[in-house]
């Protein structure tokens, strides 16, 4: 079994897994982080978005072995002790989950979306979200969560 | 008014958790020694299994063992009950077949589970479950619901002729009749209600944990409700007593119906635990959800209004074919008979109604209640036709919906299907949704789009809900198998914090937020000096969970009751500390006091003399400060409402796009608006999903199921959807403590119809009379070019 080693959140990290192993299973059941999830197993689902090296990225859908030497940042990354990431901040003021199941991968996707554009219309932000379900808001608050956060991330 | 109490936004105290990769779901519990299950399921709609062969599997790398249907019937295992008994129109118990944990000797529907993998890791047991041969004899399969009841249709089951369940109505037909004799004219509209697929975005999963050394099970499941689970696995599966086993449903991500019900897996996986001598976990796929989780809706409907000369409502009858898949799931049969028929009264004074059911199997998963469950096809079915109505009469949908609309001052009024509504406004909610939806300037906007080249619609939708559901006695009358009262324990510790423990269950409701802000009101503590319990049956007293928007009107009421006896225990402490009449003594904001006086205790140290008995009146109470209640409600609550949609319907590729929605709900006492908004909101964009979107498709021929992933299955996505206008405008229940109605549901039952309403109002001028559920791009597209007129080019 190849050995793959990684900086998540800014920690090194190493694992003897299985080639076929997928980054998402890597993080999960490797490393023990379960703030990622999945939801699906046609990469449609986007629970599962991590940040490698600094993009968004579907990580059901690399291979551990792909993200060799490469950073990663997950949900667990984000917050600074106590304190939230702006994204987080917005999402918790906007009420902008419910169940939480797809709020890990909708974060890190909108975190993503700012970086690229640092004042998204509700057009933009909603194309963007394309692969990204959430079947309990019904968008609106994310939407309006991740607005907010491109404000304060100004 | 508390700080945090009743009435507040307050900001989840769920969310930090879920915000920053904390939450802990069933998947991400891992146990000591844990293996991983892997179920086989059948790849036919309905095949004889006439041999299994898994000696190949069992030597396979890491493979514990391999457990087929012959392995659960030598361990005397029961199969999955069904918690209603519906009796149909002759008095004959509908037809129940046995609903095997493991199929042994025929497979039902796709997706069926055939054999279990138990293996070391997943990817083991997955590679393994490879090896298994299996002879299956495939038999010609029925999976429409039009269809399974034509002399044709193979049989799903030998005792079920004409793949009949059962055959039940409501109502009076005669007299029915007798108004459609007389009537001055008749709408009549035959409709589909479309099958769905649940989809919560956290897929099942289970986790079986024996102690052998206790004889103990423990089952962490994706369940709404904990003790149901316990109940029907120990009792009719297992055959082991309740004490000996814990059901634990940690965070739950998303259920919508779909985790209310006992499944085969939660049973293999506890069971193969003590099989094996370890955990054992089992996980779905996406697609094994789309195939195994019930499915909701799937509804064929005949029905027919009669009217008078003014418009106003004679009578109704409606025929609804229903369908219940391969096995009835545990609470099937309720839903398309009394979660159904008795809203077909809707807001108006209908006064004879007659509804006939015929609910049927076929071989597809299994169907259930899913988000409204039998009330949005009960709207559905109303709305449309009193569209049509309108259309008959040639009255505005509004008008003739004010015509007919229970008044103001009628309640408690009693519909000729059964139920009693309590409140309601529904005079109100029409003005507000009217005048929030601009529905008097629509023809300009109409003009405008079409100036674009585009159609445009406007659509309304009042609708009414029943939840809460209801008196036990009275759902036990109708068949079902389980009481539906809810449970709380007040637990007001030492120094004044306090411990909720409710049988409710949360999994995106934010319960934590919302009971705290009800406890914070009451007893006048801080909220962040309370905590709210839930989901485990180690922790909790026996509950009746979430499902049917019954958390507050049920939970919340078993709550009030807990905690008006704490504070009538309070009471007690206080005047004897304060040498008083208890009778003086008032409670208010967190202090006891006597009447008249600045003599006053504060809460914090009325539970401090609790436990601390040194000045006690010890002869006459116990020590302690912990109550317990249970509430059974005296009838179900009635929300109620107005949906307005708008859609624009592109010509050239039959894409509708929702341009404009708004909804005036009424669901009762608000406790916490942003979480009411953001209920309505989730519901919304599942009712327009359903409209618009999303449809279960079988192929009509091998069974199979065609829409059994993300890339074939149309899940609402953000740029499908637009901002929404949500508001309340509430009247509050009679017969509960808080004036609680319920907001689960109400989104997704009006607004189907709402959305259809719209885009037939766009097609009328093509001459487009009917459009089904999904009303995709393909079919509108279809429907236009082949329509009577086109519109003006």
């Amino acid at each position: 079994m190849p050995t793959v080693s990684m900086t998540v959140n800014g920690k090194a990290v190493s694992a003897d897994v299985e080639p076929r192993t997928l980054l998402v299973h890597y993080l999960r059941e490797n490393l023990g982080m379960t703030g990622t999830h999945v939801g699906c197993d046609t990469s449609q689902c986007g629970a599962c978005v991590v940040h490698i090296d600094g993009a968004s990225v579907k990580s059901c859908t690399v291979l551990a072995t792909q993200a060799e030497g490469a950073k990663v940042t997950t949900i667990e990354g984000l917050a600074q002790g106590d304190k939230l990431h702006p994204m987080q901040e917005a999402f918790r003021e906007n009420h902008a989950l419910q169940c939480g199941f797809c709020t890990p991968g909708m974060v890190m996707s909108a975190i993503d979306l700012v970086n690229r554009n640092k004042n998204p219309t509700e057009r933009e932000i909603r194309e963007w979200l394309e692969g990204n379900l959430c079947r309990c808001t019904g968008y609106h608050n994310i939407v309006k969560a991740i607005a907010a956060a491109a404000q304060a991330m100004r | 008014m508390a700080a945090n109490g009743i009435g507040v936004s307050v900001r989840r105290i769920e969310d930090y958790r879920f915000l920053t990769g904390r939450g802990t779901y069933t998947d991400d519990l891992n146990r000591p020694g844990q293996v991983h299950a892997f179920i086989l399921r059948s790849p036919h709609a309905r095949a004889k299994i006439k041999s299994i062969k898994t000696d190949k599997a069992r030597r396979a790398d890491g493979v514990i063992a391999v457990f087929t249907g012959a392995d659960i019937e030598a361990d005397q295992l029961g199969g999955l009950p069904c918690g209603w008994m519906v009796t149909d129109r002759h008095g004959k118990p509908m037809v129940e077949p046995a609903h095997p944990v493991i199929v042994k000797d025929e497979a039902r529907h796709v997706g069926d589970q055939v054999a279990v993998v138990i293996a070391e890791t997943r990817s083991q047991a997955r590679d393994a479950a490879e090896l298994i041969t299996i002879d299956y004899q495939a038999l010609p399969a029925i999976v429409s619901t039009g269809e399974a009841m034509s002399k044709s249709a193979p049989l799903v089951w030998d005792q079920a002729p004409q793949n009949l369940c059962y055959d039940w109505a409501l109502g009076d037909q005669a007299a029915a009749d007798a108004a459609f004799a007389k009537a001055a004219k008749v709408a009549k509209l035959d409709i589909v209600n479309n099958r769905l697929i649940p989809n919560a975005m956290e897929p099942r999963a289970a986790v079986g944990d024996y102690d052998a050394a206790k004889g103990h099970y423990t089952l962490h499941t994706t369940s709404q409700n904990p003790h149901v689970i316990r109940l029907l696995m120990s009792a009719y599966v297992l055959k082991v007593p309740e004490h000996k086993v814990r059901v634990n449903a940690p965070d739950v991500g998303g259920g919508f119906g779909s985790k209310i019900y006992h499944y085969a897996e939660e049973a293999i996986v506890t069971w193969a635990s003590k099989k094996i001598g370890r955990p054992v976990k089992w996980t779905a796929d996406r697609s094994e959800s789309f195939m195994s989780d019930a499915h909701g809706r799937d509804h064929v409907t005949h029905a027919e209004l009669a009217l008078d000369q003014n418009g106003t409502f004679l009578a109704m009858k409606v025929s609804t074919t229903a369908n219940m898949g391969a096995y009835l799931s545990t609470f099937a049969p309720c839903i398309p008979t009394y979660l159904y028929a008795l809203l077909l009264a809707g807001v108006y004074t209908t006064p004879t109604i007659f509804c006939e059911v015929r609910a049927v199997f076929t071989n597809t998963v299994p169907v259930d209640a899913y988000r409204g469950a039998g009330r949005p096809e009960a709207t559905f079915v109303v709305e449309r036709l009193v569209d049509e109505a309108a259309k008959v009469t040639g009255l505005d949908p509004a008008e003739i919906r004010r015509r007919n609309f229970i008044p103001r001052n009628a309640f408690p009024y009693q519909t000729p299907v059964v139920v009693q509504y309590d409140s309601g406004d529904y005079q109100s909610t029409l003005d507000l949704a009217l005048k929030g939806g601009d529905y008097a300037g629509f023809e300009t906007r109409r003009a405008e789009s079409a100036k674009r080249g585009k159609l445009r619609g406007i659509g309304l939708a009042t609708y009414i809900e029943a939840c809460g559901i209801a008196p036990s006695a009275v759902v036990g009358s109708v068949g079902a198998r389980a009481g539906l009262y809810e449970s709380a324990v007040i637990r007001v510790h030492p120094t004044g914090s306090v411990t909720v423990l409710t049988g409710s269950h949360s999994h995106g409701q934010g319960h934590e937020t919302t009971f705290a802000q009800l406890v914070a009101e009451r007893l006048g503590v801080d909220i962040a000096n309370i905590e709210i319990v839930h989901g485990d049956t180690d922790k909790i007293p026996f509950g009746m969970g979430t499902y049917g928007s019954r958390s507050l009107a049920v939970g919340g009421s078993a709550m009030v009751k807990a905690m008006d006896k704490i504070i009538a225990k309070g009471k007690k402490i206080a005047a004897h500390l304060l040498e008083a009449a208890e009778a003086d003594i008032e409670f208010k904001d967190g202090t006891f006091s006597v009447a008249g006086t600045d003599k006053k205790k504060a809460l914090a140290e009325i539970s401090g003399a609790a436990y601390v008995p040194h000045h006690y009146p010890i002869n006459e109470l116990e020590p302690g400060l912990e109550e317990q209640a249970f509430y059974d409600p005296a009838n179900f609550t009635f929300p109620g409402g107005c949906h307005v949609c708008e859609v624009e319907i592109d010509q050239d590729t039959g894409t509708v796009n929702v341009v404009k929605f708004t909804a005036v709900d009424d669901v009762g006492r608000v406790i916490n608006p942003m979480i009411v908004e953001g209920q309505v909101q989730g519901g919304l964009a599942q009712g327009i999903g359903q409209a618009l979107l999303e449809g279960c498709v079988y192929d009509q021929k091998s069974g199979q199921l065609v829409t059994g992933s993300y890339m074939d299955y149309t899940m609402p996505r953000a740029d499908n959807l637009p901002s929404f206008t949500v508001s309340t405008h509430n009247t509050l229940c009679t017969h509960n403590p808080l004036g609680v109605k319920g907001v689960g549901e109400v989104g997704a039952i009006g607004s189907p119809a709402a959305v259809m309403n719209a885009v037939h109002n766009a097609l009328a001028p093509l001459g487009i009379t009917r459009i089904d559920m999904p009303a995709t791009a393909e079919r509108v597209w279809k429907a236009i070019n082949g329509a009577p007129r086109r519109a003006a080019e």
